[in-house]
């Protein structure tokens, strides 16, 4: 599960108003080399939650650099892209879980795959 | 000399290709205005449907007509691709009739009265002509002579060939219900996908539409609610072969066609309850949805009967209980879906299986904030087919716009959508409607 995709989602457990954003629990995390586009960040950024893509970067060890704020005129800042590039779309993690902020629930990532379904007496 | 303004009184032909017959006029050839070259190699870019596009010189009914057209027509504009210097080379295509290589020939002779003053040249010319023959769409009523004919400068070919190198016969991981490659590329382009885009599927499958957005530059993501299929896990979909293999799976789909980069996530997940953020997200969201005849339609939920077990015992792949997923409450949630999770101006594409007996076009769902752009059909069979729907997002939704359907006058016609699945088995004889069949692969 690539940061991009943790930055979207949210928790749908039942009665949850605070579901966002799911904490990360990993036990494996690997970094891939994902060929650079800055046009492709530059469009992405404007719709994260740029709080939440810190914490997580943060939560895996994987935040380096990357500043708290988000920069003015980032479309031309090609440093500041290439380190939101690599948070984005290069770190992922591959076996953990994510968590439900509110009510603790867990959904399992195996194989950089999350599993979101709930149960039926959840739903 | 004066600068010849390319985008005024220059016709293009497009040659269309004789399938997907019911997304199109009945013709195969279509004489567009108003544009110029460098839109008609933008549009020959993308299309999967047109064979090849023509900068038109001339046409008419007949040969004389021909000749008259062609000789009227600006020789300044012809004269830079017919200088002494350069190779060319005439082609002569007939539609709905074969030719003998000798009638070829004495046509490419009539046409001596144009002023070539360059060398012919097989195999590399520099500029390539084409004279059309249209001889009807009748194939048991061929007539002597060609009821249309048309002569024009190739300017480029579709992109015809996407079909045979992303055919689903010789892709990785494929599953009962794989787009094909033609029609996922259509829908691909009913979408507007683009570079830079972000891509959606809420039931992602094998990844098929993924693949078709991938080309053409997009980020891909997508979910389904069937975690063997996710996981690449299972029977195989192909005739000889029990199990998948090892890299039998999306991400390995995109890999086969370079596109690997463009691979966001597909996650394990149900399409009934979607697990975003509410906020506008996708750039297109491009969908089949299941039609509960080859693969199930599921949702999580609580519920008394049990569902059937999966095939292939699976440890992890627990599927809590499933309940019927109406096909009609599919709609109206992929519908509310786009609405929030769209950006403005974003396309949603899907197919929407239809009844033919009772089609009408109060059928076709609607929603506030999706403006109906088409509705395709594709004949399945004499009693069913499908529609590709394409809307696009004009409104951001309000606080009670997910509950507007249910006041919609034709909200009634639509729930005899739910019998759907029960009409389709009528039709056939009594089967089993267990998904037990593997389907020889036969592909685009």
């Amino acid at each position: 599960m690539k940061l991009l995709t943790h930055n979207m989602l949210t928790s749908h457990v039942k009665g949850v108003t605070k579901g966002y954003p799911l904490l990360i629990k990993a036990t494996e995390v690997k970094v891939n080399e994902v060929e650079f586009n800055p046009q492709f960040v530059s469009r992405m950024i404007p719709k994260l939650e740029w709080g939440a893509l810190v914490h997580a970067a943060e939560e895996l060890g994987h935040r380096q650099d990357l500043p708290g704020e988000l920069v003015q005129d980032f479309e031309k800042n090609e440093d500041f892209l290439k380190k939101v590039h690599r948070v984005l779309l290069e770190v992922e993690v591959i076996e953990g879980c994510l968590q439900c902020p509110e009510s603790g629930r867990e959904f399992p990532i195996s194989k950089g795959i999350p599993n979101m379904l709930l149960n039926e007496d959840e739903v | 000399m004066a600068a010849f303004s390319s985008r005024s009184c220059l016709q293009y032909l497009l040659h269309l290709a004789q399938d997907n017959l019911d997304f199109r006029l009945p013709s195969p050839f279509w004489c567009l205005d108003g544009l110029s070259e460098e839109d008609v190699r933008s549009i020959m870019a993308r299309s999967v449907c047109a064979k090849s596009a023509f900068e038109l010189w001339g046409h008419g009914q007949t040969h004389s007509e021909l000749r008259t057209s062609l000789l009227n027509f600006p020789s300044d504009i012809m004269s830079p691709f017919m200088h002494k210097d350069s190779t060319y080379r005439i082609n002569v295509y007939t539609f709905n009739k074969t030719l003998l290589f000798t009638d070829r020939i004495k046509r490419i002779d009539a046409l001596e009265y144009l002023p070539f003053e360059g060398t012919v040249s097989l195999k590399n010319p520099q500029h390539i002509f084409c004279l059309l023959e249209d001889y009807g769409t009748d194939p048991n009523n061929i007539p002597e002579h060609p009821i249309y004919i048309y002569f024009g400068r190739w300017i480029a070919d579709g992109q015809r060939d996407l079909i045979r190198s992303h055919s689903v016969k010789n892709r990785h991981f494929i599953g009962n219900t794989s787009m094909d490659a033609g029609l996922s590329f259509i829908m691909a382009n009913h979408a507007r996908v683009k570079q830079d885009d972000l891509v959606f599927d809420p039931f992602v499958g094998t990844g098929s539409l993924l693949v078709a957005c991938s080309h053409f530059g997009a980020y891909v993501c997508g979910t389904d609610i069937d975690y063997n299929t996710i996981h690449g896990k299972g029977r195989s979909s192909r005739k000889n072969q029990k199990w998948r293999g090892p890299d039998e799976n999306i991400r390995a789909n995109l890999r086969q066609y370079g596109t690997q980069k463009m691979y966001v996530d597909v996650m394990v997940s149900d399409a009934s309850k979607p697990v975003w953020r509410d906020a506008a997200l996708f750039d297109a969201i491009i969908t089949d949805p299941p039609y509960g005849i080859r693969e199930a339609t599921r949702r999580t939920g609580s519920h008394k009967d049990i569902a059937k077990p999966a095939e292939g015992v699976f440890e992890e792949s627990h599927v809590p209980v499933s309940q019927a997923y109406h096909l009609s409450d599919i709609f109206t949630d992929l519908l509310n879906f786009s609405a929030h999770h769209l950006v403005m101006g974003g396309r949603l594409v899907y197919w929407l299986p239809v009844y033919r007996p009772e089609y009408c076009e109060e059928m076709v769902p609607l929603h506030p904030c999706l403006q109906l752009i088409s509705n395709c059909e594709q004949t399945l069979s004499s009693h069913t087919s499908r529609r590709l729907i394409t809307m696009e997002k004009i409104k951001e939704p309000e606080e009670f716009d997910c509950l507007a359907h249910l006041s919609d006058p034709r909200f009634s016609a639509y729930q005899g959508h739910n019998a759907f699945r029960e009409k389709y088995f009528c039709g056939l004889n009594k089967k089993s409607t267990k998904e037990n069949n593997k389907s020889d692969v036969s592909g685009d």
